[in-house]
């Protein structure tokens, strides 16, 4: 089986021609050269991140599952960078790219991954459940399609509260066939809710093809809910911001959902227990990296508009290699909870006695 | 003191909170427009108009996540389900993110929702509508359960449930809703996780919560007249959290326990009183402790058969006999 092909480069012949203007779509042109740089350097951070993630991994440093980001940076850089102070963002459980993309610090998510006290959620949630409201950022969620009604509630609670911001929704292409998903759908749509659910399609859920999991295409069953959909090339981060900006600004000016379809594509295995050989070839994943690599692509955009050079490059990409090396090394430095710890963060009155409320066991032997 | 129908007292909390707090939304399935497929949120459309009181489509994953989403951001969701029996549509939603997005965060978010509505049998409508899922609910730390038995109860138990900033799960009673009591006037709140003994007696615990402790004092009235027992009930109201003080006190008192219980026996909410009895008060005890349930089946239709399925008086009388035989 091999990656659908991108229904968008079929129906749009145009792509090609028209993807060289991205970079001077408004949201786009507008950018200072450092801006573009930060673009640049978020994404190969989170590259970085997920490559050393992963050796901690095969040091077994790290439990559980391991899902890596590796290919699909363009779509969380590209869409956490348009966030305004009332946009928020949730997703699943391939959720390292977002979480760096909004600014969380990488020692904090290494050190989840190992286990730590210190991690972004103290050890208590793991690769899969990240978060940081402090930074809009909702999760990090284990249940494919879970968390897409919670997103939809982000917006309605934007809309309840009067904030003029909108909600990111991410899912993977195997999220779509899920009834949560159409449920929310349809509740976005019939109350107008400033909501952008984005798919990030890229081609497999876990070890089966979008062909032999998904009838038609994903971004249009988004119309059966008279809901304004899109689809976009995910390598190339000028289009991921261009077409994020239009549905994004029609949630916050006009209180109306949509759905994004982001054609994108991971190196790795669905997590790292997936050996990867079974559902696609190692030549399909060869001419993608030849091909379409999202940050050698920016890059190469970047150097032809002279943002960049080469020796800059070798200094982001040797900071950004420096960064995650720092991440590990705060992580393993790090104390694990303790088993005091367990029974903490499950209740919000058992950890603020002071004001409980209410009487009796709340825990039990 | 006013008598209020249980239902009544209900869409009294409702009607305070919504007043008192301007993030309190109450959702639902013909919760507006229809006043409320049981009328319980009768009037409350009129009254607050359509943002604090939101009609929902069938859509329980849709609308139950939802509210968990924007309780995370503050808003305050009261979300009713027409029938408790309908939670296993939206389990994911109830017991994955909203029991386990506290912990899974380290304590860095909050799901200050409310689910409320029926759950019980006894109305003749099959099995799929009739369960009664407080230990399954109860079985997942993170989250609060109650279930109130009286008018005055079902107000102060849905004030203090609205008002907490953990997710708690209301379970009503479409039997009691129109059962009248006296209700005390303004803002009394009953704390949750705090039993209240409904009938005071020295030779027998019986234990129990929701429409059974109707029955449970029904019984104990039977016992007192024609068989000269003196039981106590003791209504836990909340079971999570569980004021289990309150049943060992009268356990020391009494000596023999009988649980009565509106579940099956399986892993309910019994099985888990009577570990944490024995356990706790076991040279107390002087008579293995007992427990009555439905009986172990799907909820039948029948309707003169599904009455005997169910605790009722007679049953909960030869129960306690047995116990203090």
């Amino acid at each position: 089986m091999t990656k659908k092909t991108s229904t968008t480069a079929e129906k749009k012949p145009e792509t090609a021609a028209k993807s060289a203007g991205f970079s001077q779509a408004p949201i786009n042109a507008g950018l200072s050269g450092e801006q573009k740089i930060g673009l640049f350097r978020t994404m190969l951070r989170i590259r970085r991140f997920e490559e050393r993630s992963l050796r901690a991994y095969q040091a077994k440093k790290i439990g559980g599952f391991l899902h890596l980001y590796i290919g699909q940076e363009a779509v969380a850089a590209g869409c956490c960078s348009l966030m305004g102070k009332d946009d928020h963002v949730i997703t699943a459980y391939r959720d390292h790219g977002h979480a760096i993309a909004v600014g969380m610090d990488t020692k904090g998510l290494m050190a989840e991954l190992y286990g730590k006290a210190t991690g972004c959620s103290k050890g208590k949630g793991g690769s899969m459940h990240y978060f940081d409201p402090t930074r809009n950022f909702w999760g990090g969620h284990g249940i494919v399609g879970g968390q897409i009604p919670l997103g939809t509630g982000l917006a309605y609670a934007l809309k309840y509260q009067g904030k003029k911001g909108a909600a990111m929704a991410f899912m993977g292409d195997g999220a779509v066939n899920q009834g949560a998903v159409h449920e929310a759908y349809n509740l976005a749509s019939l109350w107008n809710l400033p909501v952008v659910f984005v798919i990030e399609n890229n081609g497999y859920s876990m070890g089966t093809s979008q062909e032999r999991s998904s009838a038609g295409e994903l971004a249009q069953r988004a119309a059966g809910y008279d809901m304004e959909w899109g689809q976009c090339n995910g390598h190339d981060v000028y289009e991921v911001r261009a077409t994020m900006d239009k549905f994004l600004s029609k949630a916050r000016e006009q209180s109306r959902p949509s759905t994004v379809e982001i054609d994108t594509y991971r190196y790795r295995g669905h997590s790292v227990a997936d050996p990867d050989n079974t559902y696609r070839s190692k030549a399909e994943i060869e001419e993608y990296r030849r091909t379409k690599d999202p940050i050698q692509v920016f890059q190469d955009q970047l150097v032809a508009a002279k943002v960049l050079d080469a020796a800059i490059v070798e200094k982001i990409d040797a900071e950004a290699r420096a960064e995650a090396d720092q991440a590990a090394d705060f992580a393993e430095a790090s104390p694990f909870p303790t088993p005091d710890d367990i029974q903490k963060d499950v209740y919000w009155e058992a950890d603020n006695p002071s004001e409980r409320k209410s009487h009796g066991r709340l825990f039990f032997e | 003191m006013p008598v209020l129908t249980y239902r009544e007292a209900i869409r009294h909390a409702l009607a305070e909170e919504l007043e008192r707090d301007p993030n309190v939304v109450v959702m639902g399935e013909e919760v507006a427009q229809f006043n409320g497929a049981y009328k319980v949120t009768e009037g409350l459309l009129a009254k607050f108009g359509p943002k604090r009181i939101v009609d929902t489509p069938i859509s329980e994953a849709g609308f139950i996540g939802m509210g968990v989403g924007a309780s995370m951001l503050g808003v305050r969701p009261v979300m009713e389900l027409m029938f408790w029996s309908f939670y296993s549509v939206a389990f994911d939603q109830i017991l994955n993110n909203a029991a386990n997005v506290r912990y899974m965060s380290g304590g860095q978010i909050n799901c200050p929702i409310v689910i409320r509505g029926p759950a019980n049998g006894g109305t003749n409508v099959g099995a799929t509508h009739s369960h009664t899922p407080e230990n399954v609910l109860a079985n997942h730390p993170g989250v609060k359960v109650v279930v109130p038995a009286t008018p005055a109860d079902a107000k102060g138990l849905l004030k203090s449930a609205i008002r907490d900033n953990d997710p708690v799960f209301f379970l009503e009673n479409t039997i009691l809703y129109g059962d009248k009591g006296e209700v005390p006037e303004g803002d009394v709140l009953v704390p949750l996780g705090r039993a209240d003994v409904k009938r005071a007696g020295t030779d027998l615990t019986i234990v129990t919560y929701g429409r059974c402790v109707l029955h449970s004092l029904a019984a104990a009235e039977l016992l007192a007249k024609e068989h000269d027992v003196s039981v106590e009930v003791v209504d836990l109201r909340t079971i999570r959290p569980l004021d289990i003080d309150t049943v060992l006190a009268s356990v020391a008192k009494t000596h023999r326990v009988l649980i009565v219980e509106e579940q099956k026996p399986f892993a309910s909410v019994g099985s888990q009183l009577a570990f944490m009895i024995q356990r706790e008060a076991f040279d107390e005890l002087d008579a293995p402790i007992h427990r009555l349930a439905t009986i172990d089946a799907p909820a039948i239709y029948s309707p003169p058969v599904e009455v005997e399925q169910l605790p009722n008086p007679r049953r909960v009388l030869q129960a306690a006999l047995e116990v203090l035989a």
